[in-house]
């Protein structure tokens, strides 16, 4: 028998607010071109991207720590394939442990020749030294930094 | 502590394939249902509640699916929750079933649901919703990319080639090809896996599950109704669960509690389940294991979860021939896994479903000769949210 299908999209808004933490740590990217981490006051971790609360002691996190600009690679990827609503391929990102943290930020590698997986895994391997780099541009995102291999 | 014994007495799963066009989304609920009635014996009057597994509702596109799930599995006038742990939320649907059962509240429980993810065009879309919007959304994550950044942590850590993770997808379809319920029942070769086009990096292609549409149906009941009742059982003898924090970028850098390589909260959620189960020696108690694995490297540090293998071990164990049907030792995945099937809200479930018929003697041509002892695993969230099972006969 004939089988009959419907095609259907959700495009549906929200207007997130960020809260107090993460607000500071935007504003400080866009206006000053610093990233900041926030301190568990029981372990001496830093956390990036900053928290207001600790995951492992559960304790409130107490000051700020500047960290960066430059970081060690901790882990990456290279997406080859589109998806869609996601960014046009080829493209690699992953995530930076920065100096003076304990956590890895997200965040795009630039920078790299992505033509051969091989070779820019080679580029991006654990522990590589990294240096992070501003937009010149800044809205207040993770957007407005990324970083390249030194 | 003592736990009351709950058996699995009936089981069903559909035919999975990428798309259902032949059925919406109750009727593929429904197909599994009737199947595990009719292998219960039961009819729906006998079920006294009903425990419905369902993962994120973007997936299948009805917001608050249950709504219309709940008559495909006879939820009227009865009790009904719906659970949802991401890709464990069919595992975390038969541990819901089984605390029916064991706090004494019921006796017969029927936990049951179905995904159609062949008719979601975006599925990483949907998934890179699942990080937060304030800090990770803008960033192209998905559960590709995420287990990706695992493959290299654990290459880093242990050694893993492409040509391991090769191995993974070889040994898996041709234990699908001999499963008739399976998505993907080609057999293929390590050449053919290599060839294929790189995904996200070092997963390619044939490293990752398709996408499943199909539906799955248990049926729980306690020791008394079954002895009373002269119906034959498996039974769940342990199980588990455990959570792991959120942020991915903990599990890396330093003084991390877990690496995001390897699956520690897996391994805990394991080892909860053993010591209920009163299992000591996991590599020479157990005959089969089907652990959640969607992406080929992701069997790695499951086998090693599991306790089947040491950290970084189970590569090198591959390699040797151990894990495949035939092979002395546990038996990984008989059923292909999640690697050839995976229909989300109920994959964690068909994982539980294939032990049980294993131990039960009845997988077909995938059974594990003689298995009397069966572990199952479910993953969910950003390598978030575990559940792991022992099922005997």
């Amino acid at each position: 028998m004939e089988l009959l299908s419907r095609k259907e999209a959700w495009n549906i808004t929200y207007t997130h607010a960020l809260g107090e933490t993460a607000s500071h740590f935007f504003v400080q990217i866009r206006d000053q071109a610093k990233l900041y981490g926030r301190r568990d006051p029981k372990s001496g971790r830093v956390l990036v991207p900053p928290r207001a609360f600790s995951d492992q002691s559960l304790e409130p996190t107490t000051d700020w720590v500047e960290v960066g600009p430059g970081g060690q690679i901790e882990a990456f990827t290279i997406v080859y394939d589109k998806f869609n609503g996601l960014p046009d391929p080829p493209y690699a990102f992953g995530y930076v442990m920065l100096d003076g943290a304990d956590t890895g930020l997200g965040g795009f590698f630039r920078g790299i020749d992505l033509s051969d997986s091989g070779a820019a895994a080679e580029q991006l391997r654990i522990g590589r030294r990294v240096k992070t780099v501003f937009a010149d541009q800044r809205t207040g995102s993770v957007l407005d930094f990324w970083f390249e291999p030194i | 502590m003592k736990f009351p014994r709950v058996g699995i007495i009936g089981i069903g799963q559909s035919r999975f394939q990428r798309r259902r066009d032949d059925a919406s989304y109750p009727d593929l609920v429904r197909e599994a249902v009737v199947i595990a009635l009719r292998d219960a014996g039961l009819d729906f009057d006998a079920i006294q509640a009903v425990v419905y597994s369902l993962s994120p509702d973007a997936m299948v596109g009805i917001g608050n699916a249950e709504r219309t799930g709940v008559d495909a599995v006879g939820g009227r006038s009865k009790p009904f929750l719906r659970i949802n742990t991401g890709g464990a939320t069919g595992i975390s649907s038969v541990e819901a079933a089984w605390y029916h059962v064991a706090s004494g509240a019921f006796d017969v429980v029927l936990t049951a649901g179905a995904d159609k993810v062949g008719e979601c065009g975006d599925s990483q879309t949907v998934l890179n919703k699942i990080w937060d919007p304030t800090y990770e959304r803008e960033l192209p994550l998905g559960t590709i990319n995420m287990l990706a950044m695992s493959a290299v942590r654990y290459i880093h850590q242990h050694g893993m080639t492409q040509q391991d993770m090769a191995k993974v997808v070889v040994k898996n379809r041709l234990h699908a090809s001999k499963n008739k319920h399976a998505h993907l029942r080609t057999v293929t070769t390590e050449e053919e896996v290599l060839a294929s086009r790189m995904v996200s990096y070092p997963i390619k292609l044939f490293d990752c599950c398709p996408q499943s549409s199909g539906g799955c149906a248990m049926v729980l009941a306690s020791e008394d109704y079954i002895l009373k009742n002269h119906l034959e059982a498996v039974w769940i003898t342990g199980l588990g669960h455990c959570s792991e924090t959120y942020y991915m970028g903990d599990r890396m850098g330093r003084g991390f509690t877990a690496d995001h390589g390897d699956a520690h909260a897996l391994g805990r959620s394991f080892d909860r389940a053993f010591r209920m189960a009163g299992l000591t020696d996991p590599r020479r108690q157990v005959d089969v294991a089907e652990l959640y694995a969607p992406f080929s490297n992701t069997e790695f540090h499951s086998i090693e979860a599991a306790r089947l293998a040491g950290l970084g071990e189970s590569p090198a164990m591959l390699r040797e021939g151990q894990f495949h049907l035939g092979a002395p030792g546990p038996v990984v995945n008989p059923s292909g896994g999640t690697l050839c099937t995976n229909a989300i809200a109920v994959t964690a479930m068909v994982r539980v479903a294939e032990i049980a018929l294993q131990v039960w003697g009845r997988a077909g041509e995938h059974q594990v000769p003689g298995a009397k002892l069966g572990i199952a695993s479910g993953n969910g969230g950003d390598h978030q949210f575990f559940g792991t099972m022992v099922v005997e006969a």
